[in-house]
């Protein structure tokens, strides 16, 4: 396996507790960027960010379009735009149409993660009601890249999760509460 | 399994547009323009990238619908409420005390925006002496931007933005309603100038006191971005107001040393000419 390189965390609905708590497992110094692409609602639009960095001394931000990729830096997709990825690790941002009836779409990142880093990507998909991000998964499968999918058992919606298992050999499938060991346990590993 | 537009092609395909039809697309941001190309590629069902590539190359026609279809054209009336409640209430009252108001709406797309503005306008009593400029590099929806004909679906969203936006008015007053369309009222089309543009290569065409060019730059190459900066600085007066999308930034610009920002909000003041 690569040493990963970008870590991409998809969610929706019934998703923000286990990012809750994957979050203290990301502390200054985690080695590679973690992008959160969450599909916002009104229950957690405003304080999106401030709820998160209460998790982590990690600096925690949102997306600002032509920004530089850092590793050990937590960004997340604003609210309305989908995140894309250009090939000098900067991020653009997209205000073209929606796509599972999402903007910010879990897919559209995936697939342009996936373009840049390769196998170097590794993508988690989280508890959800749409299939948003099981096609990006397959694409970023195909290209080499990591797939987590958490336990669809361990899941507040388990919609999400349980297609990206049926259409996607996933790489590990995850019970939400093993996952900040597991994450922090990927982060770490020496390259092969 | 489908075949992907590398970057690689796309390159190509850029410097073939750029030779052959003089467009410059290469310095837009490529992973989005990536993803637009794509998307048309596989809707038109191309066998190979060569295929693709030899149609571009030689068929104008085809080409024109290129332009229509990589280019974004997700617009909305009165998005961002807050974005156009500032507008009524701090940059309006300013723009008054001008014996004539020039409003350029740069990337108008289908011209929803430019709507949104003229009824600002009208509301403020100050649509007799404006005239609204909307360009767009699209020709296609430059065409339905004139027509001021939206869809009728939207009206109840629009209706709550305007809402939002402080109106004041029944927002219905403003269009008239037919079978699934809605025509917007003619006393503010008089006032509008719509025009094809090409913010890559075309040059200032007047000058201003209020530019608007909201989620345009986002699909630009910081290079291409602060050349349009420069652009829109030509073409603004001195204290005139340049107004971008909600991520958009004038911070890294060659020219924000001479602009302030008003507030929080996506609206910078020309405070100095350029030397």
């Amino acid at each position: 396996m690569k040493r990963a390189e970008l870590m991409v965390i998809g969610g929706s609905a019934g998703s923000l507790q286990v990012i809750l708590g994957i979050l203290p497992v990301i502390q200054p110094g985690f080695p590679l960027p973690v992008l959160i692409v969450l599909h916002r609602n009104g229950v957690f639009e405003s304080n999106l960010e401030d709820l998160l960095a209460s998790r982590t001394r990690a600096p925690i931000k949102e997306v600002e379009e032509k920004e530089s990729i850092l590793p050990g830096v937590i960004y997340i997709a604003p609210a309305d735009y989908h995140v894309l990825i250009e090939q000098d690790h900067t991020f653009s941002l997209d205000y073209s149409e929606r796509v599972n009836f999402s903007r910010p779409s879990i897919d559209v990142t995936f697939r342009c993660a996936s373009d840049v880093y390769g196998a170097g990507l590794v993508c988690l998909l989280l508890s959800g009601g749409n299939a948003d991000g099981v096609e990006g998964l397959q694409y970023v499968k195909g290209r080499g890249g990591v797939v987590v999918v958490q336990d669809p058992a361990t899941a507040e919606v388990p919609y999400m999760p349980e297609h990206a298992i049926a259409r996607v050999e996933a790489d590990f499938v995850v019970p939400a509460g093993e996952m900040p060991a597991f994450l922090k346990g990927l982060a770490f590993l020496p390259p092969a | 399994m489908i075949t992907s537009i590398r970057y690689e092609e796309l390159d190509i395909l850029l410097n073939d547009l750029f030779t052959r039809y003089g467009y410059d697309f290469t310095e837009y941001s490529r992973a989005s323009l990536q993803r637009r190309v794509q998307r048309l590629f596989t809707l038109d069902r191309f066998p190979s990238f060569a295929e693709f590539r030899h149609r571009l190359q030689h068929d104008p026609l085809y080409f024109r619908r290129f332009v229509e279809e990589i280019t974004v054209n997700v617009t909305e009336m009165l998005r961002d409420p807050s974005f156009y409640q500032i507008l009524r209430t701090s940059i309006l009252p300013v723009l008054a005390t001008y014996p004539f108001i020039r409003i350029w709406h740069a990337g108008c797309s289908t011209g929803e925006e430019v709507y949104s503005m003229a009824i600002l306008l009208k509301e403020a009593g100050l649509l007799h002496k404006s005239l609204l400029y909307g360009t767009d590099i699209n020709p296609l929806v430059i065409e339905k931007a004139r027509k001021g004909i939206f869809p009728v679906s939207q009206m109840q969203k629009y209706s709550e933005n305007y809402i939002h936006a402080g109106g004041m008015n029944d927002f219905s007053a403003y269009y008239t309603a037919k079978y699934h369309l809605a025509k917007f009222d003619s006393s503010l089309t008089g006032k509008m100038i719509f025009s094809t543009h090409n913010l890559v290569s075309d040059f200032s065409f007047n000058e201003f006191q209020l530019i608007l060019c909201r989620n345009v730059l986002i699909y630009f190459e910081r290079s291409l971005q602060s050349k349009v900066f420069k652009l829109f600085d030509y073409s603004l007066e001195n204290f005139g107001y340049l107004a971008l999308g909600s991520k958009e930034s004038l911070r890294f610009s060659p020219i924000a040393d001479r602009y302030r920002q008003i507030g929080k909000e996506k609206i910078w003041r020309k405070v100095h000419e350029a030397s």
